[in-house]
This record gives structure tokens, C-alpha cells and sequence, in this order.
């Protein structure tokens, strides 16, 4: 049997962290795209569009980021689609942080005073002129903050990818445990990895929040 | 080529899928309420006049949001047996959704203290209160009263997050639709139905804990 | 020639209806106060000649564009008609400048040279051609209502609705507010105003509407009006407020 000393271990985690951080970063990037699409949706002056944003918010927000997985990773071979570990944790982790992130901004959209919105209309404005010029930029700033805190969310949610076989910290931390039976000083690892990930992320979202709420 | 889906199977293993709600509800109640009590001893606790218990509540705080609760299960279940410390899959599942909820409700709970009113602390002191009667009497219902729905909301996301305690081989909901789709084959219809009763349960959780804040807090609190 | 129509204008908020068929016309180069007790429904009613309230019935004529319950494009009309809050309503990520400038830009889609030169005169109407460049929380109420006003100003409406104007503001910055609207006034400006300033209603108004109930019940030039009220109403509404 191979021997795995510290240094392999830590080495072999680092390696996964790399896919951790890759994952989070397109899932981040394309979930905030998406999640600006469900927040127009969400907020635009036609109910049935409305509906169907909070329905999409309410699922998401009421099922487990596990599930999402599995549905994913097993619905898209049903429409002809072709999934990997990898296509499957990406788009999952895609809508599920679209969906957070629209029920993040839309609390940050209504935080902008009605008079905002009347102002602009009265200056004939339609409904996305008003969202790009007045409504977006004051609601993005105080956005920022509990955007950062649930980049957090997104990170730790990389962890569940494991379970449908894509290899990130927590699947080598699995296979690493599997070859050298040092599950404590393994999973030890694992956690302080993602905690070196998230606390920066965690500490700058407060030093945001604090510096907004300064600011006002 | 069109895929025919087919839930009847699923009537066969009903058992098994209520079988596996029964358990995550019985790890969300026992998850919910020893980590409540984690909280509102933790939360006092970052109150407290020593400053080493006050850093090590709060280290135990960003430890644990900070990292994964699938992670937290599997250093529990698999980690802690290295220092002899063992325990059946379920207890590890209740323990890592007390430790996880123990440490998000003692912020969540803390920042409703931090929200009290000087005025009150100050009235009780002057009544000559001690400093336990003060949190015990004065500020924690009202502190609770407010940060109830931040609360609800966190207690529903430990519970959908409990189906990953399928992975050690407890046996809650996702396990039992494991175990179905590894016998009919049939995973998506599996799935599905599981995703439908896990999002009746969060519907149903969120209505409860409703109902009990008002029960709890609302008495004759006309909050301002 | 009649400039503002409104004719049956009906609106209720759930089950109370605050606007009983109202009809009102406003010449060009009119200024018009609407006056009357809170709740008898002036601000519903010029809220509603914008179209910030949607109409239940009746027609909103403004220039030759016309609303209806049935019209909801109201693009065209809030190009003839601009409205002043009384909460100033700037945005306040934007500088007096460029509040200003964004719907000439984003709306009538005017080049960049001709939408500055426009709002550097709209700024300088009201006075503040030098704050050009100030953040609206480095402004006086005052000053911020100012620049509201050359906001409205700078699309070149045909008539400007002012609701309260200067209901938020501190005592010593009302004037400087009412001798922008005064000047306004005498360019010729088709105003709009509800207002409690009921000396200023007198000095320069030119009709002045009694509203009650949901209902025009008196209207007429101010001195005539707040001389022989024929309404007791009225009556005991000019007493109340001289009393204050």
C-alpha cells in the first residue's frame, strides 16, 4: 500500500481545491446573470411574470441544493443532454444561487424609496429605463454586502457536488480518507480548507456592511 | 426518443419514503430544539464578562459558517471515532444539525440582543436584577420575539440541509429515495417525489414556526 | 384655449372612492392652486393627471394626448406633463447635473452636447447654475427642490404639476422655492399646484380650485373666493387656515 504523508495529503486537497474554487466562481458569475433575469422578472410591472419569478424563487428556496442535484444530474440525460458530474454541479449550483440572489436583490430594489420610482416616471421613463439609470444603481450598492455573505453559501454548496461524484475538496477528502484511514486529520484538513476559502469572504461582506452603513 | 415517465412504481416502496420523512422530521425536531438552546447559551455566552468564552463562542460561531455541514457530518461520523468517540449514524446527523444550528441561531439570536434598547437593561439593573435575571426576564423574549422569522428560516435550511446526512447512512428522506431508485431504477421519478415532500416539509415547517412565534411572542407585544 | 381636460375623473382606493367625477380645464399659461383638507383628494387628483394614480373612469386630455382607464402607455403624456414632489425625489447617487441631464439623455435621447447645455440652463433658471456638480446630500432642502424643479423643467413640459412643494421644507427655505414658481408663473408656465401656502395661492394663481369630499365644490379667482366663499365649506375651511 502507498504511504501518504501530510504533505501528500494537503497537496492532493489543494489540487481538488482548485475545482472548489472554479465551480463556485462560474456558478457565482453565471447565477448572478442569471439571478439579475429572475429579479427583472421578480419586479417588472406584469403579475404573471411575477408569479412565475417567485414560484421559480420558492422552489429553490424550498428544496434541498441535493435534490436540485439530482434532478439535474438525471433530467438532462431525459431531454437528450449528455451530463457529467461536472455540466450537472455547475448548472444546479447555477440556478440555485440565481435563485437566492434574486430574493437578495429584490429586498434591495424595494429598499429604494417609492419616490424614486415615481420621480423617474414622471420624467417618462419606462419600467427598464427606470431599473438601468435610478432603481439598479442605488439598490446594487447596498447589494453588495449580502452578496459577498452569500458567495459564502455558494462556496460551502460546492461540498454537496461530492455526493453526485464530482471530485472538489470534499470527494478527495473522501478518497484521500479511503486510501490512508486518517479520517480525523483528513476531514480536519477539509474543513479548514473551505474555512480559508470562506472567512475572507465571511469578514469582508462585514467590513462592507459596516462601511455602508457609515456611509448613510 | 421520449422518456415515459412512471410514478406508479413508487406506491410500492410508500413505506419506505414515509419511513425516511418520519426521520427528517425527527432530526429536524431534535435538530431545532437542542440547537436553539445551543444558541441562547451561546448568545449569552458572547455576552458574557469573560472575554476567552466570549472568543471561544465566537470562534465556534465562524468555524462552523464557515465551512460545509457535509463536511461537519463527516468529521463527526468519521472523524471523531479516531478519538474514540462513536456514535450511530442518526446521533451523528442530530449532532452535526445541533452544532451547525447552535452556531448560525447564536448569531442570529445575538444580533436580537444587540438590538435591545440600553433603557430596559438599565431599568431591570436598577431594580436590582443580576445581570442572568436581566437576560432571563428582560431581554431575551423580546430579542427572540424579533429575530423569529431570521430563525425560521434558518431552522428550514438545516432541515433541507439534513438530506446529505444520507451519506452516512441515516436514514432520512434522501436516503430512502437512494434506496428506492437503487431498486426500480427510476431515478428521476424518485427524485422528484422526494424534492415534492421536502418542499411540502419546508412549507409546512415555515407555517409552523409561524404559528408558534405568534403563540410565543406575540402576547400583548405591541413591538414598536 | 384649453390646455389640461379632465372630464369624470373617477378613483377609488379599495372601497373608498376619493375621486368622485371631477372635471377641470386648464388654459396654457395658467397657474391653477388646488386647495382644500387632507383626504379630499387634490393630491389623487394631480397624481392622477400624470398618471402616477391610474384612473378608475373619465378622460385625462393634456395637449391633445389623451388617458383612459383603457390607455396605459403614458409615455406620451409625461412628456407634456412634469411633476415637483414634495419630497424632492432626486436621485441621490446622481449630482444636481446629472439628475438633470438623465432623462434628457435616456429618454429624449439627446446628444451629449445639447443635454448638458440644457441642463446647465434648466440649473441656472432656478438659480443654482453653479451647483452643477453638487450631490443632492451636499444640497439645502431648498436647493434640492430647486433642482427637482429644473428636472422637470429641462424635458420642457407643457404644464408642471406641483404637489406640496413646500410642505417638507424648513420655514426659511420656502420663499426661495415659491420665487422660483413665482418667476415661473410670470414666464408664462402652465402650473398645477396643490399647496397650503394660501397667501402665496392669492398672489399669484390665477383660478383657484376648492376640493371637498372627492369633489370640485368651489373654483374661481382667489380673491373672490377666499373673500365670499359661497360654500360654508369653503367658508370654514379659508377660517381655519387664516386662523393659523
Amino acid at each position: 500500500m502507498l504511504e501518504f504523508s501530510f504533505w501528500d495529503i494537503l497537496s492532493n486537497l489543494l489540487l481538488a481545491a482548485r475545482w472548489t474554487v472554479l465551480l463556485s466562481v462560474i456558478a457565482f458569475v453565471a447565477g448572478g446573470l442569471a439571478g439579475l433575469l429572475v429579479l427583472m422578472a421578480r419586479v417588472a410591472p406584469v403579475p404573471p411574470l411575477q408569479r412565475l419569478a417567485k414560484l421559480y424563487i420558492e422552489l429553490f428556496q424550498g428544496t434541498p441544493l441535493l435534490m436540485q442535484l439530482f434532478i439535474v444530474f438525471f433530467a438532462l440525460p431525459l431531454v437528450g443532454i449528455e451530463t457529467s458530474p461536472w455540466t450537472a454541479a455547475a448548472l444546479a449550483l447555477t440556478l440555485f444561487t440565481s435563485a437566492y440572489l434574486a430574493e437578495i436583490w429584490r429586498g434591495c430594489v424595494e429598499a429604494v424609496p417609492k419616490g424614486q420610482w415615481e420621480a423617474s416616471a414622471s420624467l417618462a421613463m419606462g419600467f427598464s429605463e427606470q431599473m438601468r439609470w435610478v432603481v439598479l444603481p442605488q439598490a446594487l450598492r447596498i447589494a453588495v454586502p449580502p452578496t459577498v455573505g452569500f458567495s459564502v453559501q455558494v462556496v460551502k454548496g460546492t461540498a454537496v457536488t461530492s455526493i453526485i461524484g464530482f471530485v472538489e475538496i470534499t470527494k478527495a477528502g473522501t478518497m484521500i480518507t479511503n486510501a490512508t484511514f486518517q479520517p480525523f486529520l483528513v476531514y480536519g484538513l477539509v474543513g479548514l480548507l473551505y474555512f480559508a476559502l470562506c472567512y475572507p469572504l465571511s469578514l469582508s461582506a462585514k467590513a462592507l456592511e459596516r462601511k455602508l452603513n457609515v456611509a448613510r | 426518443m421520449a422518456y415515459r415517465f412512471d410514478f406508479t412504481s413508487l406506491w410500492d416502496y410508500a413505506p419506505v419514503l414515509v419511513h425516511g420523512v418520519a426521520t427528517t422530521v425527527g432530526l429536524t425536531v431534535a435538530g431545532t430544539v437542542l440547537g436553539v438552546g445551543i444558541g441562547i447559551a451561546g448568545a449569552a455566552a458572547r455576552n458574557s464578562a469573560s472575554r476567552p468564552l466570549r472568543l471561544a463562542v465566537g470562534a465556534y460561531v465562524e468555524l462552523i459558517r464557515n465551512t460545509p455541514f457535509l463536511v461537519q457530518l463527516f468529521f463527526i461520523f468519521f472523524g471523531l471515532p479516531s478519538l474514540g468517540i462513536r456514535m450511530p449514524e442518526w446521533a451523528a446527523a442530530v449532532l452535526a444539525m445541533v452544532v451547525n444550528l447552535g452556531a448560525y441561531s447564536t448569531e442570529i439570536i445575538r444580533a436580537g440582543i444587540d438590538a435591545t434598547p440600553k433603557g430596559q437593561v438599565e431599568a431591570g439593573a436598577s431594580l436590582g436584577m443580576t445581570g442572568p435575571q436581566i437576560f432571563r426576564y428582560i431581554i431575551l423574549g423580546p430579542a427572540m420575539g424579533k429575530i423569529w422569522p431570521a430563525l425560521s428560516s434558518q431552522i428550514v435550511i438545516v432541515m433541507l440541509g439534513s438530506s446529505v446526512c444520507s451519506q452516512i447512512a441515516a436514514e432520512e428522506l434522501s436516503f430512502a429515495a437512494n434506496f428506492i431508485q437503487s431498486r426500480n431504477f427510476r431515478p428521476f421519478e424518485v427524485y422528484f417525489a422526494a424534492t415534492a415532500l421536502y418542499l411540502a416539509l419546508a412549507v409546512l415547517t415555515r407555517w409552523i414556526l409561524a404559528r408558534l412565534g405568534d403563540r410565543l411572542f406575540l402576547k400583548g407585544a405591541a413591538r414598536a | 384655449m384649453s390646455l389640461v381636460k379632465l372630464s369624470g375623473i373617477r378613483k377609488s382606493f379599495g372601497s373608498v372612492e376619493v375621486l368622485k367625477g371631477v372635471d377641470m380645464t386648464v388654459r396654457e399659461g395658467e397657474v391653477v392652486a388646488m386647495i382644500g383638507r387632507s383626504g379630499s383628494g387634490k393630491s389623487t387628483l394631480l397624481r392622477s393627471v400624470n398618471g402616477l394614480e391610474r384612473i378608475d373612469a373619465g378622460v385625462i386630455e393634456v395637449d391633445g394626448e389623451c388617458v383612459d382607464p383603457g390607455q396605459i402607455d403614458l409615455r406620451a403624456l409625461r412628456l407634456k406633463v412634469g411633476m415637483v414632489f414634495q419630497q424632492f425625489n432626486l436621485f441621490p447617487h446622481l449630482s444636481a447635473g446629472e439628475n438633470v441631464m438623465l432623462a434628457l439623455k435616456v429618454v429624449k435621447r439627446m446628444g451629449k452636447a445639447d443635454t448638458r447645455a440644457a441642463a446647465e440652463q434648466a440649473l441656472a433658471r432656478v438659480g443654482l447654475g453653479h451647483k452643477f456638480d453638487a450631490y443632492p446630500s451636499q444640497l439645502s432642502g431648498g436647493q434640492q427642490q430647486r433642482v427637482a424643479i429644473a428636472r422637470s423643467l429641462a424635458m420642457q413640459p407643457k404644464v408642471l404639476l406641483c404637489d406640496e412643494i413646500t410642505s417638507a421644507l424648513d420655514p426659511e427655505l420656502v420663499n426661495e422655492v415659491l420665487s422660483v414658481v413665482r418667476k415661473l408663473a410670470e414666464e408664462g408656465m402652465t402650473l398645477i399646484l396643490v399647496t397650503h401656502e394660501m397667501r402665496f395661492a392669492r398672489e399669484v394663481c390665477d383660478q383657484l380650485v376648492f376640493m371637498h369630499g372627492g369633489r370640485i365644490i368651489e373654483q374661481g379667482p382667489p380673491v373672490a373666493l377666499f373673500d365670499r366663499p359661497s360654500t360654508p365649506e369653503l367658508a370654514q375651511f379659508v377660517g381655519m387656515v387664516e386662523a393659523r
